[in-house]
């Protein structure tokens, strides 16, 4: 049985998984549908209606400007989407070369580009993005760029420490002396074989992306305004903490069941990839 | 133990240059310098000023000898001064630094004391209603993000209720107080900030914990301890747990770096005035010295934080010291 099947049905069985990825498919069409379902337009201001509590025609309450909460927070599901995706896109393409590269030929390569690692480990990570993000212009593509590059380093180790048993193995020696050059026996013979711990590592990143967006969103570092974001609704809601808890709680609550959603897909997936725990039923 | 010392230090070395490098080059390869920044406000400011502020700066030297430069004074600890009011950079670092010290140890302490019980719990009562209602919270705490739950404890606590302060660490008429009503004062003001820093870590350590304990639950040596006989309270604590706590100790000098990065949040939402806070500051004026200034210490205590857990992993495994000597 094909590995993808097997591994289908065992994420399946797991309830809360199960349940994660149907939130997450929710919030990708939620997403991509926002301008058919968000009853307001998310920068539409309304003077009138300056920090009005959650009601029957704003039922997240409005903001400062009378802005419809409830419509900037569909749209900003849109940030935390792109963001968590393109970043983890990029972590993930770094991370497999770097490690890819350290584990295939080892040596000095190896010893640099692992202490290379160990350098970016040990710089405060949140330091170095608020750094490159106060340098350059604060956008949602700077973010996504920074949060890329700061986030490769679990997944270089991941590749690598796949690779240094892989390389081993008697397919790879085939592959070799059928004439394969090292790029083709790294990408196309090596690497499809690494690549579970990878996905996983993936899934959990987009959380921890979109996290740190919300984050940086909400010290004024990450998508700037009109556009809404999750983390830049936060930042309303401490500006008028005493009197409009509806600007703290709805947009929170969101980052929470996203990223809820995304570790338990990853919790998931890591369990049903795990072949040391097939062995009760076998695959 | 002084051999694994040595050597551990010596490690350190390459690692700090490659650190300081790295802070170089990403303040200096990025465009807009900070001589655009003193200058972009009036569009008057002439070619010949701007070239004198760049001088003043050294920013009109090549790349490489900045570096060095800067290099030489960092081992002095001199980071420059400000650009922003023109104080020594270390100075203005060594003022806000035991605030931002003191509530990261005192978090360090409240995720050891909360997480590792609740880990060892659901470890030894695995699949129990405890290990699950704990890795329940343990998933919502990994996901929730700490900022927020900053805002709504400041709603609770300190709108609704008004029992809890929610900006600064002291009060203004502090002056005035005897010791007990000061140290009363302060004690309110970091409840918040401490359970706020704290939070990330403890869903992240008392999962550890738990698989630790799992791991070593599972040893031979264990079953051979259960099989003489021992009472569990002696084979869990004195067997068990002994073991478990050595990865709980590198993982801790881990977190250093999420805790010393975290500083920025809670100290900008609960206007605490220490490290982190300042690093907000210093990058929104673009204050280069001072930014770089708390790059590298900020990286050097994270050093100094595994550090500490790789000698002390040492001092309770003799596998470690030996090994190192063979190598």
């Amino acid at each position: 049985m094909r590995l993808s099947t097997v591994t289908w049905r065992r994420f399946k069985r797991n309830r809360l998984a199960f349940a994660g990825a149907v939130v997450v498919l929710a919030l990708i069409t939620i997403a991509l549908g926002a301008p058919a379902i968000a009853p307001y337009e998310p920068t539409a201001i309304d003077l009138h209606n300056v920090l009005s509590p959650p009601s029957a025609e704003h039922p997240f309450g409005t903001d400062d400007l009378g802005r419809d909460v409830l419509s900037r927070m569909i749209y900003g599901s849109r940030i935390s989407l792109s963001v968590g995706f393109v970043a983890v896109g990029i972590a993930i393409s770094i991370g497999i070369i770097i490690g890819s590269l350290a584990g295939y030929y080892g040596g000095i390569l190896d010893s640099v580009l692992m202490r290379f690692v160990d350098i970016m480990l040990t710089i405060p990570t949140f330091f170095l993005m608020l750094t490159v993000i106060a340098i350059v212009e604060p956008s949602i593509w700077t973010i996504m760029i920074v949060i890329g590059v700061t986030g490769w380093m679990d997944v270089a180790r991941l590749v690598r420490a796949e690779f240094l048993t892989l390389k081993q193995r008697d397919f790879v020696l085939a592959a070799k002396t059928s004439g394969a050059g090292n790029l083709r026996t790294i990408f196309r013979h090596i690497l499809p074989n690494a690549l579970s711990p990878v996905f996983v590592a993936a899934t959990f990143g987009v959380a921890g992306a979109i996290l740190v967006e919300s984050a940086l969103s909400f010290l004024g570092l990450g998508v700037q305004p009109p556009n809404p974001s999750w983390g830049s609704i936060l930042t309303t809601g401490k500006d008028y903490i005493e009197v409009s808890w509806w600007l703290s709680l709805y947009p929170g609550l969101a980052i929470l069941i996203t990223v809820l959603s995304y570790n338990l897909v990853g919790e998931g997936l890591r369990d049903a990839l795990d072949p040391r725990l097939w062995e009760t039923e076998g695959p | 133990m002084l051999y694994y010392t040595g050597k551990r230090l010596l490690m350190m070395v390459p690692l700090i240059f490659g650190i300081t490098l790295i802070t170089f080059l990403v303040i200096h390869l990025a465009p807009g310098g900070p001589v655009e920044v003193q200058t972009e406000m009036s569009t008057k400011v002439s070619a010949q000023a701007r070239e004198n502020l760049k001088r003043l700066y050294g920013l009109d030297k090549p790349l490489h000898e900045q570096y060095i430069d800067w290099i030489k004074r960092f081992v002095k600890f001199d980071f420059g001064t400000s650009f922003v009011d023109g104080r020594s950079v270390s100075r203005k670092i060594l003022e806000r630094i035991p605030i931002t010290l003191i509530i990261n140890v005192l978090s360090i302490l409240l995720i050891l004391s909360v997480a590792i019980p609740i880990g060892v719990m659901s470890a030894v009562k695995q699949y129990s209603a405890f290990d699950k209602v704990s890795t329940v919270f343990v998933f919502i705490g990994y996901s929730t993000p700490s900022f927020w739950l900053a805002l709504l404890l400041m709603i609770f606590f300190g709108v609704q209720l008004g029992v809890l302060p929610i900006s600064g660490f002291q009060s203004i008429d502090v002056s005035g107080m005897n010791l007990f009503e000061r140290l009363l004062n302060w004690a309110k003001h970091l409840v918040l900030p401490v359970s706020i820093s704290a939070f990330g870590g403890l869903a992240g350590m008392s999962r550890y914990s738990r698989s630790s304990m799992l791991e070593v639950i599972r040893q031979d040596y264990i079953r051979t301890a259960r099989a003489k006989g021992l009472p569990e309270r002696t084979v869990v604590l004195r067997h068990a747990f002994r073991n478990a706590l050595m990865p709980i100790v590198t993982i801790l000098g881990l977190m250093v770096p999420a805790l010393i990065g975290g500083s920025v949040i809670f100290e900008t939402i609960f206007a605490i005035p220490g490290m982190g806070k300042l690093f907000y500051e210093s990058t929104m004026a673009r204050d280069y010295p001072t930014v770089m200034g708390i790059l590298v210490i900020g990286a050097l205590l994270t050093l100094i934080g595994n550090l500490i857990a790789d000698i002390s992993y040492a001092l309770v495994d003799p596998r470690i010291r030996v090994r190192g000597k063979e190598a």
